[in-house]
């Protein structure tokens, strides 16, 4: 067996990264789960938070922010399909506290009660993204 | 016969529009590589959506509750054509291979006395298609144009898809789009997205198959939770690939088109010259005539 799993990060608009780690800890929509090698096979949908690669044992994460998506695992090979992805290292304050800004405009402009609904998500993503990066 | 100055004001013309055609077919290939890479870049996704959704589905298909996505509503009546085209013209026989390919379906649904919609992406298409089938069409929506398709531009597409499906605004949707298979070379495509057209497991897939050793996936929430959740999203991820191959394709329309009219102008520019020269010297003949046989009567 594989002592390291092949893991991939794909968003709609291109590949985000792929390499070859030790673990992954993935916020699956019914509980946050770690990969290692071996693991059964799977396909869960995830919730937007943060996913933790682990290059090698006990080194510091790569963090990266997913708002949602799914992950397909199996035979020592990861994927994530994300709808949006971001380096946590890539992201500034400034300019999430303008979105989160800009959303909380959107749910106050929503007409409709699905929109509304739809930028009551957005903004609470984004908010569980600026607590992620304190 | 035209004048010495006619034919210089004409090469001048020519001229320029060359300078012109040829700016825009360098623009066309730098946009055109940029273009390729989106697709490109678009593809691991796409794969992999289509593996998951294949082995997820595979295993629905029967039941009698499956998603409407993806086993349709039962019936064939109602259709929805979705034409991709550009928002620009001037990129050879791009736009009017598309309209003609939806016009010809449009035609042969209608002769089966099914009912049509029209959903038109990029106003040139919609242009072609007004004026034969004005009425059926329901909306354009335009593209920003910049040249850089994302994934938020077509997801209010299919989001609107869905919508009109979810209400039973139709039961069969196909999307038109070029297909990007070389520079000179484009193929209009008829894609079905409703219901979800499944790929064909390829040789290899079931090779992998077999490497799970009998194993079977878990799925997390269940295999109806993930799969209703997956399609709408697959949706989006089929328009957004139709709309990049579209970009690819109307760059390398666009180049080989203005390829050719800087080629034209090329040709145009030396038979003028060459006619500009013919009348010059014919010209000059006639004024020495004149002189030596003015000469000659003194």
């Amino acid at each position: 067996m594989a002592d390291t799993i092949a893991f991939e990060l794909v968003s709609p608009e291109r590949l985000l990264m792929t390499a070859e780690v030790h673990s992954v800890m993935v916020p699956g929509s019914e509980g946050d789960f770690t990969v290692l090698p071996g693991h059964a096979p799977v396909i869960s949908t995830m919730k937007p938070a943060v996913v933790d690669v682990y290059e090698t044992e006990g080194a510091a994460p790569t963090k990266m922010f997913v708002r949602g998506g799914f992950v397909d695992c199996a035979l020592d090979r990861l994927t994530i399909l994300a709808e949006e992805a971001i380096m946590l290292s890539e992201l500034d304050r400034e300019t999430l506290a303008q979105r989160v800004q800009d959303a909380a405009e959107d749910v106050e402009d929503a007409k409709s009660d699905d929109e509304k609904q739809h930028a009551q998500d957005v903004y609470n993503q984004l908010n569980e993204l600026l607590s992620a990066l304190d | 016969m035209p004048s010495l100055k006619d034919l210089r004001n004409r090469i001048d013309s020519v001229k320029s529009t060359q300078k012109i055609t040829r700016a825009m077919q360098m623009v066309a290939a730098s946009k055109l590589r940029r273009a390729q890479e989106a697709v490109e870049a678009a593809r691991p996704y796409a794969e992999r959506m289509e593996t998951v959704l294949g082995s997820l589905a595979g295993a629905m298909m029967d039941q009698p509750d499956a998603p409407k996505l993806l086993v349709g509503t039962g019936k064939d009546e109602t259709h929805l054509i979705v034409v991709a085209t550009a928002e620009r013209g001037l990129c050879g026989a791009f736009n009017s291979s598309i309209a003609r390919g939806a016009m010809r379906k449009i035609d042969q649904l209608q002769a089966e006395g099914k009912t049509v919609k029209v959903l038109c992406v990029g106003t040139k298409g919609a242009t072609q298609l007004q004026r034969a089938y004005g009425h059926l069409m329901l909306e354009t929506v335009e593209l920003s144009g910049t040249g850089r398709i994302s994934f938020a531009e077509a997801q209010p597409i299919a989001e609107q898809i869905l919508s009109m499906f979810d209400a039973g605004e139709f039961d069969v949707c196909t999307l038109f789009y070029n297909r990007f298979k070389s520079v000179i070379s484009q193929i209009v495509t008829e894609l079905q997205l409703v219901p979800a057209q499944l790929p064909e497991i390829p040789e290899g897939e079931q090779a992998l198959e077999a490497g799970l050793q009998g194993a079977v996936y878990d799925y997390e929430p269940d295999e109806e939770t993930i799969l209703r959740d997956l399609l709408p999203r697959n949706l989006s991820v089929q328009v957004l690939r139709a709309l990049l191959e579209n970009a690819a394709s109307e760059q390398g329309a666009r180049m080989s088109a203005m390829d050719n009219a800087t080629r034209n102008a090329g040709d145009l520019i030396d038979s003028l010259t060459l006619n500009y020269n013919r009348t010059r010297q014919a010209v000059i003949t006639t004024e020495l005539i004149e002189i030596i046989s003015g000469a000659e009567a003194l």
